[in-house]
């Protein structure tokens, strides 16, 4: 196995990586925002073969009463990853690992909301790994901060995550897992694109000062671009939302001469009756619904003249 | 003082609206001179006067709103109520009721039970303490004060509180169209809950179809007309109830047969 892994080059000389990426690629991202019904606001993310779920509850009511912090949200993050997330079934229970990114993406996420607008409250997000591939917790700031933004929370700006890496003493972008584990470094970052701030800043392996100054040159251009996708996905949905409403009310609005064509024809189909009451024979289905309503009314009004009795009745009785 | 983007377009959070001396309403706020969103919402630009309505959102109690609540904890004096909001409503009976309030004599399980849905009105909140409702009207004046206390029977639905003024409408305007057509009565919470009840099934799924029709199109114009054109429709076509009950009758017993 060792020697496998010695064989299986991550970067070629020209720069082409085990996936066929050039060195400042990253993977496909693709979002889903407002996915969950039940929760305030949700967003699902594909990037690359890792596939997460952010769930956002609230604001809502703390408990117990001693977390809660007078002059602020509380932001209760939780990462986990499925059992079925990673290649060997991952035991349910928490590990010190999930822990620690849970903790990592809360403080985050915390420059990137007013929470000062909702004291003694509390925002819960929940991620949920359901397909890892390197780079999840970069993947999964991404989508929590859509999911913030969709449950309509009051936000500074929207984060970002990529994560870079070295490769033989190649600075790349957007690791995979065979990169992340074969590789000689990585280094994941959140950053606001608006306010040019990073709010988290990791690194594992071996970076000479050179190489971390080259990664991050590449991770800012790298996380203003998946903020633009980011930006792109909610107006996409929410002007979805629109153009299917902005359809129904054009249809109904061409209906309607329709409709008004139809009752002006009941109405005449009505005055012929009238005017033959007496030869009831042939009777179109128009008519006959017509009439039907006719009825009805008829008998909605005697219902109606019927309670009045009965009221009058009533008063009577009591007089 | 140029404005970046149009009247009544979409924004996302830190999209900049506009740059120089506005003044700011809801939902934005100022950066190295420039109006920015906090929120998704649509843009309202008026003369100098720059805000956002939200989308989506959690209501945030403010004194003086109608609100629709139901209780959650009875105590000896009190009553939590959710409101749907972060923050749970209280009321105490000193504060909340028309009459005196015995402790001795009175249970205040009795007034208002844990399930019951109640209309009630925020009377005081900040950031420190949690809101305090009253059932109590400040009839003083004489002047016609919505009615407060217990609801009975009925349904309510929840629909997002930055909708509630366009589902009341310019004086009512929406309410009243729906209550015409309906024959329902109809309490609007400002926390985005809705009360209403018919004389039956039939009116009152009217009712929860013209609300849901508002929910979704609130951001466009002309809604009273076409909700009023929706409900005229739906009322034409829906057979007397009546009837109905007959006819089901009807195969009810043909089928047994």
């Amino acid at each position: 196995m060792a020697k496998n892994k010695e064989e299986t080059v991550l970067i070629t000389k020209d720069g082409i990586r085990h996936d066929g990426r050039k060195r400042e690629d990253l993977r496909e991202i693709s979002f889903d925002v407002g996915v969950l019904d039940r929760a305030d606001g949700s967003c699902l993310i594909q990037w690359g073969r890792n596939k997460i779920l952010a769930a956002v509850y609230g604001p809502r009511e703390l408990h117990p009463k001693h977390m809660q912090m007078p002059g602020q949200a509380y932001i209760r993050c939780e990462y986990r990853m499925a059992t079925f997330s990673v290649p060997d079934r991952k035991s349910p229970a928490p590990k010190r690992r999930e822990k620690e990114i849970s903790k990592l993406l809360g403080e985050a996420l915390n420059p990137a909301l007013f929470t000062y607008l909702y004291p003694r409250s509390v925002i819960d997000v929940f991620i949920e790994v359901l397909q890892a591939d390197g780079g999840t917790r970069c993947a999964a700031i991404t989508a929590a901060s859509l999911a913030l933004a969709d449950a309509g929370i009051p936000m500074r700006d929207l984060v970002t995550g990529v994560a870079a890496g070295n490769l033989s003493d190649k600075i790349v972008l957007d690791l995979d897992d065979v990169e992340d584990k074969e590789g000689l470094g990585d280094l994941p970052i959140a950053y606001l694109p608006n306010l040019e701030k990073v709010v988290l800043l990791q690194s594992d392996g071996i970076f000479t000062p050179d190489q971390y100054k080259e990664a991050l040159d590449m991770l800012v251009p790298a996380c203003k671009k998946i903020y633009q996708l980011q930006r792109k996905a909610i107006t996409d949905k929410y002007s979805q939302i629109n153009e299917a409403v902005q359809k129904d009310i054009e249809a109904e609005e061409k209906d309607k001469p329709a409709k008004d064509k139809k009752k002006a024809e009941d109405s005449k189909a009505k005055d012929d009756k009238k005017a033959k009451k007496a030869d009831d024979g042939k009777k179109s289905k128009a008519s006959d619904k017509e009439e039907k309503k006719k009825k009805g009314l008829k008998k909605s009004s005697k219902k109606k003249d019927d309670k009045k009795q009965a009221s009058k009745e009533k008063e009577a009785k009591k007089d | 003082m140029p404005i970046l983007i149009k009247d009544r377009s979409m924004v996302t959070p830190r999209e900049a609206i506009a740059e120089g001396d506005f003044s700011i309403g809801s939902n934005v706020y100022r950066r190295e001179k420039k109006v920015v969103s906090q929120v998704i919402g649509l843009v309202t630009i008026k003369d100098n006067f720059v805000s956002v309505v939200p989308l989506k959102g959690k209501y945030l109690p403010r004194v003086g709103d109608l609100v629709i609540g139901k209780v959650t904890d009875v105590s000896l004096s009190t009553w939590i109520v959710d409101i749907a909001s972060p923050y749970p409503g209280v009321m105490r009976t000193s504060t909340s009721l028309a009459r005196r309030f015995d402790p001795i004599k009175d249970k205040t399980r009795k007034i208002f039970d844990v399930g019951e849905v109640i209309v009630a009105k925020v009377f005081s909140f900040d950031r420190t303490r949690d809101p305090m409702l009253t059932v109590r009207s400040d009839n003083r004046g004489g002047g016609n004060s919505p009615y407060l206390g217990k609801l009975v029977g009925g349904r309510v639905i929840d629909v997002s509180p930055s909708k509630i003024p366009r589902l009341i409408g310019r004086r009512g305007s929406m309410i009243s169209t729906i209550k015409h057509y309906t024959n329902c009565k109809m309490i609007v919470g400002q926390n985005g809950r809705v009360w209403f009840k018919g004389n039956n099934f039939e009116d009152e799924l009217l009712v929860l179809r013209a609300i849901q029709k508002i929910d979704r199109e609130a951001h466009t114009t002309g809604l009273t007309d076409r909700i009023k054109n929706f409900l005229e429709e739906a009322k034409k076509n829906m057979p007397t109830p009546s009837k109905e009950k007959q006819s089901d009758k009807e195969k009810r017993s043909e089928k047994k047969s």
